[in-house]
């Protein structure tokens, strides 16, 4: 909770137009908007806690549920679909068994579907909290994937 | 230094004798393991005790050879490599630094002079994937560092902007930018020197200038490599633009997904703060600037100039009914001037080269270049700068290098999800803002998606209707619900038959005759460019590709094997083991028989889910 206290008091004086750059530094923090900290938000802003999560939920960029340690991002932009990012989100969906937005049990991972990620060159492009992986195949994805559970076993 | 001329900023020199190495580390050499790369070289400075210095340059946009690496040493010409993984990092600089090149493939190198050429290499001028290119906008991108505002000011830069601030008024500069024929890049193509004087004209209080980074189009990212390689020349264009206008505050509108760009931007900003480029009282002029960053948060609609000025005060990013335009009535109610990334980056070249030299590239009404992101199922896909009036062949043949794995070339999307496709028999058309429109495209803000024959056009049409529905704000009806209702129509042409009754067969019929009548209605009534152009991917894809549709609605076919659901699965008895795994994972039990013995699907069943053939563990299920 200091937490985003920190970050509040880091926009003193704030008016609407810092929402949105306070509503980033808060995920950045804590991984999603939690109820309690909308809440706050809105304290500092003097604005009605509705008035924020109707910002905050018209944005793509904004998650309500707390995110797994790895966030599996899978591109369906026009090249990467072109490409066949579709079976490329297949095999991930069946490999952690989640849906997008949704976290595997085990909070290792988070499934999140992204419009574009303007990496289209490499195209069909993933990206594990922001490292990305280009020209991926269906078969690559468990190789992937295991690479990253073993690393967090270590 | 001459302080008047280019802010007193140093020249770094270079030393001679110094072993130069750069390595391409834009967010797309990054993904391809440039960061590997940059760690080998390290190393190799390190254990040879070279004078050497390594140099990370943004992107030079060929996408396919990175990692790219060049080498500029022993008085030899800038050499560079394709693909050069860690591995290769050491036998390629052991060639090079001993001056022969046997093994190691160079791609091209850059004719310098007083430095010696490496034999029966291409000059970069030379190379196919430069050749036809005109780069304008581009020309610093991979080839200087970005991260260093000297490397900008020794390629010229900030010398334009010292130009205007000391020798031209600001109605000066909007004449000039109106008189090059500069037109807005993001997609609309207005005039910007005539946008820029309806903002002038509203007297001399508050105004601001906002730089629209917010590139939300799937397969586009030209403004994110401009940034990322040549962030200083986006300021200039901004520090122009807001002279111009009379703003005092810019505003960078930037995808919170380009965290490297953000970085490069920031850094670029701090920099020319401390040479008083941006700030109080810029070269004594009494003219004062300030640059904030703001991240947008991911939502398509905030590329429309009020939507994105929502945004920025802190509000849902909706459209507003336009008059009044944000050049009257803009950001807090004061006139508002919104500038695409490459707009802006295109103005140092306005006034370096002057309105008539910059005039005389390109066609009767698209003046100078466009930067085009090249991507899909062609050979060499990247980032490349043409100018206006280059044909479509040239681009995709000559430039792209063609289509991969000896496919046929169907068609190239352009312009996005608003935009439309072109198809074969129009290859020649010149890349122009009107002639893109006379076959139902639009010249949008640089997206071009190659499609192969591989590629369906019922489901690349049924992929941007998708889309847009997801991103649609939900303030007006036509958009709303007719993009919802235009893809449950596309829906139902490429998902399987559940009954073979004709009341379906008449409803797939119907759904597919008002969708041009539909698509009209959402153009003529939706609110902002996101509704209004919402149909044009369907209506093109029905222009140019009517038998697609066709064998969809009729014979219930794709004939690219796209779409999933009107496949054909067959098992072939010779290599069925009888496992049942696919009898166990079919939805719908459609696959009989027995174990240890050869199953078969039940046609009328089959939903074409593709499920078993992914099972199969010896491929016995067939598609067609």
């Amino acid at each position: 909770m200091s937490q985003i206290k920190a970050i509040l008091e880091k926009f003193p004086n704030a008016k609407r137009e810092s929402l949105i750059a306070i509503l980033q530094e808060v995920q950045d923090a804590e991984g999603f908007l939690s109820p309690d900290a909308l809440c706050q938000i809105g304290e500092h802003l003097k604005l009605p806690s509705g008035k924020v999560y109707g910002v905050a939920t018209f944005y793509n960029q904004f998650r309500f549920i707390k995110p797994g340690f790895y966030n599996v991002q899978v591109c369906r932009g026009t090249a990467c679909h072109v490409k066949g990012s579709l079976k490329v989100l297949e095999a991930v969906k069946n490999e952690l068994k989640v849906e997008p937005g949704q976290t595997t049990k085990d909070g290792l991972f988070s499934l999140e579907v992204v419009a574009c990620m303007g990496a289209c060159g490499l195209a069909p492009v993933i990206a594990v909290n922001g490292e990305f992986h280009a020209s991926v195949a269906p078969e690559d994805v468990k190789k992937i994937l295991n690479s990253y559970r073993s690393k967090k076993a270590v | 230094m001459d302080k008047q001329n280019n802010f007193g900023i140093p020249v770094k020199e270079k030393q001679p004798g110094r072993i130069y190495i750069y390595v391409g580390t834009g967010t797309c050499g990054l993904g391809a393991g440039a960061g590997k790369t940059v760690e080998a070289v390290k190393k190799y400075i390190q254990e040879k005790k070279l004078n050497a210095e390594l140099v990370e340059v943004g992107c030079i946009g060929m996408c396919t050879a990175e990692p790219v690496m060049e080498v500029k040493a022993n008085g030899k010409c800038r050499i560079s490599f394709a693909k050069v993984s860690e591995d290769k990092v050491n036998a390629i600089l052991d060639e090079v630094l001993a001056g022969k090149i046997d093994n190691a493939k160079p791609l091209y190198q850059y004719e310098e002079a007083g430095l010696e050429k490496w034999q029966s290499v291409m000059t970069m001028n030379e190379y196919p994937f430069f050749v036809y290119q005109t780069r304008l906008v581009l020309s610093n991108c991979g080839i200087i560092n970005p991260a260093y505002i000297e490397e900008y000011a020794a390629a010229g830069g900030y010398k334009a902007l010292a130009k205007v601030i000391n020798g031209m008024t600001p109605d000066e500069v909007c004449d000039t930018v109106e008189k090059s024929g500069l037109r807005g890049r993001g997609g609309g193509g207005f005039t910007t020197g005539k946008k820029w004087k309806f903002a002038r004209a509203n007297g001399a209080g508050q105004k601001y200038l906002i730089c629209n980074a917010d590139e939300g189009d799937p397969g586009a990212f030209m403004d994110r490599a401009v940034i990322e390689g040549d962030p200083h020349r986006l300021l200039e264009g901004i520090a122009i633009a807001s002279y111009a206008i009379g703003a005092n505050k810019a505003y960078i509108y930037i995808r919170a997904e380009y965290p490297l760009a953000i970085k490069r931007i920031v850094a670029a900003i701090e920099q020319a703060k401390q040479y008083g480029i941006i700030g109080k009282n810029i070269l004594n002029s009494g003219f004062e600037l300030e640059i904030a960053i703001k991240k947008g948060a991911g939502a398509f609609v905030c590329g429309e100039e009020t939507a994105l000025m929502n945004s920025i005060e802190g509000r849902r990013g909706m459209p507003k009914p336009r008059p009044p335009y944000p050049a009257v009535k803009g950001l807090f109610d004061k006139p508002t001037i919104i500038n695409n990334v490459e707009t802006l980056a295109n103005l140092p070249d306005v006034i370096n080269l002057g309105f008539e030299k910059f005039s005389s590239i390109g066609t009767k009404t698209s003046k100078g270049t466009k930067v085009f992101a090249l991507s899909g199922k062609v050979k060499n896909t990247g980032l490349i700068e043409v100018a206006m009036g280059t044909t479509l062949r040239r681009i995709v043949f000559d430039i792209g290098g063609g289509i991969g794995n000896d496919k046929k070339y169907k068609a190239v999307q352009i312009g996005g999800p608003s935009g439309g496709c072109i198809p074969e028999q129009h290859l020649d058309i010149q890349i122009d803002y009107e002639s893109l429109k006379t076959v139902g495209a639009m010249m949008g803000s640089g997206g071009m998606v190659v499609m192969d024959e591989g590629t369906c056009m019922v489901d690349i049409a049924r992929f941007f209707m998708d889309f847009i529905q997801k991103e649609s704000c939900g303030k007006c009806i036509p958009c709303r619900e007719g993009t919802r209702r235009m893809l449950e129509i596309l829906n139902r042409i490429s998902s399987s038959y559940r009954s073979k009754s004709t009341a379906e067969t008449l409803q797939r019929f119907k759904g597919v005759v008002s969708l041009r009548r539909l698509a009209q209605v959402i153009k003529d009534t939706s609110l902002c460019g996101l509704g209004q152009t919402a149909p044009n991917p369907v209506l093109s894809t029905l222009r140019w590709f009517p038998d697609e549709y066709e064998a969809h609605i009729y014979e219930r076919k794709c004939p690219a094997g796209v779409c999933k659901e009107l496949l054909n699965y067959k098992i072939d008895e010779k290599k069925c083991k009888g496992c049942t795994l696919c009898a166990t994972k079919c939805p719908v039990q459609a696959i009989k028989g027995v174990k240890k013995a050869p199953h078969y699907i039940l046609e009328d069943k089959c939903i074409g889910c593709g499920n078993c053939a992914d099972v199969c563990p010896f491929n016995a299920v067939s598609v067609s």
